[in-house]
Order: C-alpha cells, then sequence, then structure tokens
C-alpha cells in the first residue's frame, strides 16, 4: 500500500513537471507536423509504396518517431533531479528503488504517450485516411512502445553524470532507431539491401511501428509479422529494460 | 531503547582514508547533538551513515533501536534528513512538495492535509503554499525542507550544515525555527555544523570532529570551562617572535597566531596582561593592542586542534556555490 502511493505520487509529480513545462509541450506540436506535412509532400513524390499513400504510410512512423523522441528525452529529468538534489529525497525515502524507477517511468510515460496522441488528432485533422476508431486499438500498442523507450533513457541518464553527455548520447541513439524502424521508408521486402534488413530486426521499433501499421492502416497494409509477434517482442523489449532500470537506479547514490 | 543513536566502532574508509575512524558516540534522547568541524573532519560522512545513504566499512549503529545495515529501511522510516544542499521540485508548489513526502514516507492519507497545514503555519509559509518553489528566496526553501523533514514525524532529525550560504537575518531565522520544531515535535536533533555560533546556540552537546574522529564531546558551557581563564589577543609588529617567548613562560599549547594575531589563553588575564607587555618591552616588540575576553567555542576548537576552524576557507566556497544555486533556479 505504502509502495502504491509512492508510485502514484512520483507518477504525479513527473506528469506535473511535463504539463507545466509549456514551452516543451508547444515545440512538440511543431516537429510532428513538419514531417506529416512538408517532409510527406516532399519525399511522398518520389517513393511509392504498393497500397497505401505515402502520408498514410508516414503517419504510424511518425507516431513512432514522436514516441521515441519524446520517450528518450524523459531521461533529462534524471540528470535535473541529480543535478539540482531532489534525487536525494527520493532515493533516501523508505520506499523500493522498483517503485521509485516505476513510478518515474509511468510518469514520463504518460507524458510521452500524450504527445502521440496529439499526433494521433493532428492525422486526423490533416484528413489522412484511416479509421479514428482504431485510436483505441493503438492506445495500448503506443503504451507498449513507449514503456521500454522512456526505461532506455532513464537508464541511460542514470549513467550520465550532465546535460551535454546525455544530450549526445540520445542522439546517437535516437537516430539509428529512428532510421532502422521502417518509420520513413520500407526495411523488408524487395528492394530493401539485407544488412538494411538484418539491422532493423534488431531495432525494437521497427515491431512497435509495424504494429501500429496493422491496426491503423488495416487491410492496406502487409505486416512484416503477425501482430501477436510484434506485440510479443515489444513486451519482452519492454521487461528487459524495466529490469535494467531498476538495476540502474539500484545503484544511484 | 536508552538511546536516540549508538554507534560502536562505527568506520567509513575509502581506500587507505578513513573518512570516519572507530566512531563511538550515544545520543540521548530529545537532545540537539552538534557535530562541529572543519571541512573534511567526516561530519557528513558520519550522517550519511546514520542515514543508510553510505554503508559502515565496519562497526556497528543503530537509530531508534534499529540496525543501520540490517533494518535500513526501519531507520528510513523513523528519521527526518534535511541536506547540507537544496533538495526540493523547484517545478512544485510547497504544498505539493509536502504531499509527495507525505506518500512517499506512507503517512496515512486522511491525516495528510492537517499535518501539511499545520507544519506549514510552524514554518511560516501558509500563504505562500501555494506558489511554485521556484518563486522563493534561499531562506524559504530551507525553512520548507525543515518542515519537511518533519512531516512524517520522525524521531530523529538530521541537519546537515542548516544554515550555509543563509544571510545572518535568515540563520537567526532558521536557528529559531530549528529550536520550535524541535519542541514542538519531541524529537532528538543531530546537528552538523562548522559554524561556532550556530553549535553554541543550539546544541545541548557537542562532538567536535576532526579528521574522522571525535576530538572532544560535552556541553558547549562545559567545554569553554575546560579552557579555565580567559583569551588574550595581542597584536604586535613581530608576534612570531612574542609567541615563542610567551610559549617558553606558558606552555606550548597556549599560544594561537590567528589571522595575524597572538591569542593567549591564561588563568587570569588582570595578571597576565602586564607580564605580556613587560616581555615585549624587554625583547623591543611594539604592542599595538591587548584585548582580554571570555573564551569561545573557537578557542575551544583552536585548543583541541591546533588550528583554527577558519583557516579552512573550502568550506566556505562550498556554501558560497549552494548559495547560487539557491538563488540562480
Amino acid at each position: 500500500m505504502t509502495e502504491l502511493r509512492a508510485l502514484y505520487t512520483l507518477w504525479l509529480r513527473e506528469l506535473k513537471r511535463f504539463i507545466r513545462d509549456r514551452a516543451r509541450v508547444v515545440i512538440s506540436f511543431v516537429q510532428p507536423l513538419l514531417w506529416l506535412v512538408v517532409f510527406a509532400a516532399g519525399f511522398g513524390s518520389r517513393l511509392l509504396i504498393p497500397g497505401v499513400d505515402y502520408q498514410q504510410y508516414l503517419f504510424p512512423g511518425i507516431i513512432g518517431q514522436t514516441l521515441l523522441f519524446t520517450a528518450m528525452f524523459m531521461g533529462v529529468s534524471v540528470i535535473w533531479d541529480k543535478e539540482f538534489g531532489f534525487m536525494k529525497e527520493i532515493l533516501v525515502a523508505p520506499v523500493s528503488r522498483f517503485t521509485i524507477f516505476l513510478g518515474k517511468m509511468f510518469g514520463d510515460s504518460t507524458a510521452a504517450l500524450l504527445q502521440g496522441v496529439i499526433v494521433f488528432a493532428f492525422g486526423f485533422l490533416l484528413g489522412i485516411p484511416f479509421d479514428p476508431l482504431t485510436f483505441f486499438a493503438a492506445l495500448p500498442i503506443m503504451l507498449l512502445i513507449t514503456v521500454g523507450l522512456v526505461s532506455v533513457g532513464l537508464v541511460l541518464a542514470s549513467f550520465m553524470g550532465s546535460l551535454e553527455n546525455f544530450g549526445a548520447i540520445q542522439t546517437f541513439v535516437n537516430l539509428p532507431l529512428f532510421f532502422l524502424s521502417g518509420a520513413l521508408f520500407p526495411v523488408s521486402g524487395a528492394g530493401s539491401p539485407d544488412w538494411l534488413q538484418v539491422a532493423s530486426a534488431f531495432d525494437p521499433l521497427t515491431y512497435g511501428i509495424d504494429a501500429l501499421r496493422t491496426v491503423i492502416l488495416g487491410a492496406a497494409w502487409t505486416p512484416i509479422h503477425p501482430l501477436w509477434v510484434n506485440l510479443g517482442v515489444v513486451c519482452v523489449f519492454d521487461a528487459a529494460m524495466i529490469g535494467l532500470g531498476t538495476w540502474a537506479f539500484g545503484r544511484m547514490k | 531503547m536508552p538511546y536516540s543513536i549508538e554507534t560502536k566502532q562505527l568506520t567509513k574508509s575509502y581506500g587507505a582514508l578513513k573518512a570516519v575512524d572507530s566512531l563511538d558516540i550515544a545520543v540521548e534522547k530529545g537532545e540537539i547533538f552538534g557535530l562541529l568541524g572543519p571541512n573534511g573532519a567526516g561530519k557528513t560522512t558520519t550522517v550519511s551513515m546514520l542515514c543508510t545513504i553510505l554503508k559502515p566499512t565496519s562497526g556497528t549503529a543503530t537509530v531508534n533501536g534499529y540496525d543501520l545495515v540490517r533494518e535500513a529501511s526501519k531507520v528510513r522510516k523513523s528519521i527526518g534528513i534535511v541536506f547540507q544542499e537544496p533538495s526540493v521540485d523547484d517545478r512544485l508548489t510547497g504544498r505539493e512538495n509536502l504531499f509527495m513526502h507525505a506518500n512517499l514516507y506512507g503517512v496515512p492519507a486522511s491525516e495528510q492535509r492537517e499535518r501539511i497545514d499545520r507544519i506549514l503555519k510552524l514554518v511560516e509559509l501558509e500563504d505562500r503554499a501555494d506558489d511554485l518553489l521556484r518563486t522563493y528566496s534561499g531562506g524559504m526553501r530551507r525553512r520548507l525542507e525543515l518542515g519537511r523533514g518533519l512531516i512524517h514525524y520522525p524521531n530523529v532529525l538530521f541537519l546537515d550544515e542548516p544554515t550555509v550560504g543563509l544571510d545572518p537575518q535568515t540563520r537567526d531565522h532558521i536557528w529559531k525555527y530549528i529550536k520550535e520544531l524541535k519542541e514542538a515535535h519531541d524529537i532528538t536533533v543531530v546537528l552538523t555544523t562548522h559554524y561556532m555560533d550556530e553549535a553554541d546556540r543550539l546544541s545541548d552537546r557537542i562532538a567536535i570532529m576532526d579528521h574522522g574522529k571525535i576530538i572532544v564531546l560535552d556541553s558547549p558551557s562545559k567545554l569553554k570551562e575546560t579552557l579555565e581563564g580567559d583569551v588574550i589577543t595581542v597584536r604586535a609588529n613581530n608576534i612570531e617572535e612574542l609567541a615563542k617567548l610567551v610559549s617558553k613562560w606558558l606552555g606550548l599549547n597556549q599560544t594561537h597566531i590567528v589571522e595575524g594575531a597572538l591569542e593567549i589563553t591564561v588563568h587570569n588575564s588582570r595578571a597576565a596582561m602586564p607580564r605580556i607587555m613587560e616581555i615585549a618591552t624587554q625583547n623591543n616588540i611594539y604592542v599595538e593592542s591587548l584585548l582580554s575576553r571570555e573564551p569561545n567555542l573557537e578557542d575551544v576548537f583552536l585548543h583541541y586542534t591546533g588550528r583554527s576552524i577558519r583557516q579552512d576557507s573550502t568550506k566556505e566556497l562550498h556554501g558560497l556555490a549552494a548559495a547560487q544555486r539557491r538563488t540562480i533556479r
């Protein structure tokens, strides 16, 4: 019970901090719009994907990209907390490190998920053809994607001493995950180089975005893997990252 | 449970360096126990071990009867901590910070509101309770932290350098709050400080710590009494020479040079002052001024460690950095 309330209070704090940071919320609106409007217009006229319009194809990819970038960035809260001393208050509390990690992780995941929901709304407003009701099928998948990625961000941040280091390592991790995931272009099937197909198989986001396309695009999309395989891989990744995160928080002083 | 805190041969080493060396202390229930010493004396390391943040290298200790290592979680529940450096969330309001603390320490939900209101009143922050912490001054944040440390009704409150980086007036206020909070909650307080006046004003007993060891432990008044007499401060054109001559006459550890002046501890200053003048004139030393006063804790520290706590300036820098941190945000 005590642990549950601690979990709740940590979750609530992350969410409040996120919502109060208005600049970040506003800026986060702009990026997906640029991808969905400008990039899709320029790139889509040159890239043909059988069965779907390029903007349609890109849409689930940009949801995944938004989740990836926001989730990874959330690790910054650990750096701030270390820098401004608040981490001490949390770490000396009579609460297990597992709970502390989960509280922070779920708080940050909720915030990242909100960004994903906003992109979803943009897709609807831009008139990208998809059934709005698929939102309810996509939401749990988005949460699964977010949980693992937020955990990676938190783990990286728990090892980093400064904001600069964290920024550098983030770019180092974000871009490969983004490019290999198939968010922007197909990474499997005819025409994709073998090495790209192999590399993308090691990217957890590939499975997440494939799952999102499966539920959002429906029959128009030919999945790389069946939905249950995609979800299974994402779940295993999440569990592994939560384990890693608990360990990383356990060693923090 | 006769003592709030009892340590037995408590030691923390980093390689060959013993930051805390075989510490044996017993803190009585309900007292304010001061740990006084310069930077690097091992005060914060001691407190960190007692708060279960650091694991001792060897030795044992109990806090509120719980073993530090085996019952760390029970220890944590039974203590409150105010860290040397600020540890509040400045994006939350004062009240939100307190609610968060209450939830982290398992304060029953039904009691939270009432306890928080009472604490806010005690530290006089009721009217600012719903403002974001980033709009608070350094002193206000400190007050909130003091209050926060008490929300879960701890039996022992640890204060690590509670007034570093605060201006004199705010320090005065914080001291007042510490005394009031202690009375209102009937708790034991462990205070670390390198400020003599702070230790003197607040502590029932003071342990002077240096190089990881307790050098002397007693009440502030007893400590000052051990010096038996007065302190004479001499300013002269050749104090090294004068120090040597007076030492020969009085015994070595009775003279110290502090900030360009010679300080001499004597039984009776009225009898000693003419003698010092005599020694000076006989040796062609020109005395600028002679001043006699009652000994203070600074003299006690000097007497036991052979150096002035003020000679150690790193801590002041540290305090300045902390103060800047408080104001920047």
